[in-house]
């Protein structure tokens, strides 16, 4: 895409999935969203505004509180030919879904030889801020990636979200689909027209020579600014975001860290049996024979998320911390470094309550 | 007892507080105490009539006909697939559906093809009563490449997308939120089609059947949900399971009204069926059907377990009356049984060494169809 086009816009990551929610649902009569509040005033963080009065109550609408029904009842349509998109208003709430992706959407194509397709797409906010605390907060992606006839994604910037939503949509499978909280006020440069951002695409944010690192949703923003500060004392830092995470693509991931032979993963999640272990596994086991590389891993603390600001900002990695491992990582151990600052416009400036 | 006796002939409609949906009024009797597992039912007006027999099974000869070689084919089958399965060539788990043919038989007979139906994993009976490919049934419980899921599935998932019999599931009550979505679908595209999901009543357990039926209620979609309530889940009784007054009365309070058949007769079955579907295609939202019936093998595999501690073979023997195989026989004369009977042998004989001599599949395969 061409950042000169006419119709390049800047807009938030919730406006770009609107766009792309709307755009979809002109284009395609199957295309249906549901979900706790999607046709409230707040339309899911702008995200489904209004649809309802677009498309009609029947095209957008509420439902029980039934996590578990409503998403067999969407894997149902999707077999009879609608392309449903499933709005969880929290992650966490996906673990009542779990019956139904694992054992009936994830298994419906295999299982019946090809007979059937689930287009599917169930999209659930993860993140910090504003005291989400342990249970409206976590990331699960992992637990999704585990598992095939799943496909997860978890865009970064605007403009891969509006392009991933596309993609999820028109795609023939259920998708997993990522929103971080803290993205949502985040502008990018957007076509107004439609287009799809292929899975299995990572992007490569910022080109380096010292070391690698792959960073997961919200953290490759912080990646970003940990590469700022790492410029500061002389490391050159190549940023990744995987942006899909199952299919991943691991020939950009390979490449770089056979550059660099430095590989730092920045999961927005746990570290045991992660993204962040796949990920290393994969590359090490990839790489063995051809050229030796140094790893870390980063992430989530092995604690349920605490609610309360100065535990919670433990919790987390941030660009400081990023930049420090990626320091020692370069350094080989030798000698540490925390470079100064402050938490994020986007976490400090955040306001509750929702 | 004489299979049209309508004094066994009962069926229990119920009064629900959300609207009354009723049969004509010459079916009513009179009201009766609530019987097992429907105590303490005071919300409720079980309300009980004898169908008036004679007028329901006034079917023609052909379609009695076709009564008969449905139930018995699936018998045959099933006695068939007990019969071999020492020999090792179904390689997998099979819950043969022998006991409770009329239910899959008696439903299937008043759809169209257009129909959709979803089941479980007990659902050798239902995938042929509705037309499913018994060459593809037998080579998909040998494993074989031309299985109706190419030996990916087994007994426990048949498929026939041709005959609208859609992939069964093998946890209790997930598919039922599929044939709920699956007729929100057809009344969002305006089809004439309605969608029939078979379960048991271990099914009524789960959270998601609850909440399935909700949903369907809330949105008035064209589905008749059917239990086949055979009283067991594995071993585990319903008396064990389930509390307060029944099945009737968890529909009932989710505004959803239909029909019980205490004693798994197929012409009740058939006609309850029938009408409940009228009223679906009517636009009048969701019915139940709910069917006494009785399993005759054991949960899982080829045996019979009628000396096991867990259930009482005398109480389950009074479903042997109603055998849907000795119904019909006895209104056919000899000369049709005798034709079918031998047209059903030639058949199964042919499905069965088609399945044996079929290719397994090959290596290729294992990764294909991971996604669609």
């Amino acid at each position: 895409m061409s950042t000169d086009s006419p119709a390049l816009r800047e807009i938030t990551y919730s406006q770009a999935l609107f766009e792309a929610t709307r755009q979809e649902m002109a284009c395609d009569d199957s295309v249906f969203v549901f979900g706790q509040g999607v046709d409230d005033h707040k339309g899911h963080y702008g995200t489904t505004m209004n649809l309802h009065q677009e498309f009609g109550a029947e095209r957008c609408f509420d439902t029980p509180l039934a996590e578990d029904a409503m998403t067999g009842m969407a894997v149902g349509a999707a077999l009879a030919g609608m392309r449903p998109i499933h709005v969880h208003q929290r992650m966490d709430f996906l673990l009542l879904c779990m019956n139904q992706l694992i054992n009936m959407a994830a298994k419906f194509s295999y299982m019946f030889n090809g007979a059937y397709r689930v287009p599917l797409v169930v999209r659930a906010s993860i993140g910090r801020s504003w005291g989400q605390g342990p249970q409206h907060s976590q990331a699960l992606h992992s637990m999704f990636m585990h598992v095939p006839g799943l496909k997860v994604v978890a865009p970064t910037t605007a403009h891969d979200a509006k392009g991933c939503l596309a993609a999820a949509i028109r795609d023939n499978n259920p998708v997993v689909f990522i929103e971080h909280r803290m993205l949502y006020g985040l502008s990018g440069h957007v076509s107004e027209e439609s287009y799809e951002t292929p899975f299995g695409q990572a992007r490569l944010l910022t080109e380096g020579g010292d070391i690698t690192i792959v960073a997961i949703s919200h953290m490759a923003i912080e990646a970003l600014r940990a590469r700022h500060h790492l410029q500061s004392v002389g490391i050159s830092a190549e940023v990744i975001d995987p942006v899909s995470l199952s299919p991943i693509d691991w020939d950009t991931i390979l490449a770089s860290v056979e550059k660099t032979k430095r590989l730092l993963v920045v999961d927005n999640g746990w570290l045991s049996c992660g993204a962040s272990a796949e990920i290393v596994a994969e590359t090490v086991e990839q790489l063995q024979g051809k050229c030796t590389i140094t790893v870390g891993r980063m992430g989530f603390a092995p604690s349920p998320c605490p609610t309360t600001r100065p535990l919670e900002r433990l919790f987390y990695p941030n660009d400081r911390t990023i930049a420090a491992r990626a320091y020692q990582l370069v350094n080989e151990g030798d000698g540490s470094w925390l470079p100064e600052g402050s938490d994020s416009a986007e976490i400090t400036e955040f306001r509750g309550p929702f | 007892m004489s299979p049209i006796d309508g004094a066994h002939m009962e069926l229990c409609r119920l009064r629900c507080p959300f609207g009354y949906v009723g049969l004509p009024a010459r079916h009513f009797a009179a009201f009766a105490a609530p019987g097992i597992g429907e105590s303490g039912g005071d919300i409720l007006k079980l309300v009980r009539w004898n169908l008036m027999i004679e007028e329901h099974v006034n079917l023609s000869s052909e379609r009695l006909a076709a009564l008969y070689k449905s139930v018995l084919r699936i018998r045959r089958v099933e006695e068939e697939v007990a019969r071999i399965y020492s020999s090792d060539l179904v390689k997998s788990p099979i819950h043969l559906s022998i006991g409770q043919e009329a239910v899959s038989v008696g439903v299937c007979d008043i759809l169209t093809p257009e129909d959709v139906v979803y089941g479980t994993y007990r659902g050798h009976a239902l995938y042929l009563a509705k037309g499913g490919d018994l060459k593809a049934m037998i080579a998909e419980l040998f494993g074989r490449e031309t299985g109706c899921a190419g030996g990916k599935a087994g007994s426990m998932h048949l498929v026939d997308p041709a005959a609208n019999v859609m992939g069964m599931s093998a946890i209790v009550a997930t598919h039922i939120p599929l044939a709920v979505g699956h007729a929100f679908a057809a009344k969002s595209q305006g089809l004439t089609a309605i969608v029939v999901c078979f379960f048991g009543e271990g099914a009524a357990d789960e959270g998601a059947f609850h909440e399935a039926i909700n949903f369907a209620a809330l949105k008035r979609l064209p589905m008749l949900f059917v239990c086949e309530n055979n009283r067991l889940a594995i071993h585990s009784s319903v008396e064990s399971r389930m509390s307060g007054p029944g099945l009737a009365a968890r529909f009932s309070s989710y505004g959803v009204s239909g029909c019980k058949i205490n004693d798994g007769n197929i012409f009740s079955i058939r006609s309850a069926a029938e009408e409940l579907a009228g009223e679906i295609r009517d636009g009048q939202g969701p019915r139940y059907l709910e069917c006494k019936t009785s399993r005759w093998r054991e949960h899982v595999g080829p045996k019979e377990d009628w000396d096991a501690s867990y259930r009482d073979a005398v109480e389950e023997s009074e479903h042997f009356s109603t055998d849907p195989v000795g119904v019909l026989a006895e209104r056919l004369d000899e000369d049709t049984r005798t034709a079918l009977d031998g047209e059903i042998a030639a058949e199964i004989e042919k499905a069965f060494s088609l399945a044996e001599a079929a290719p397994y599949p090959t290596a290729d395969a294992l990764n294909r169809h991971v996604y669609g």
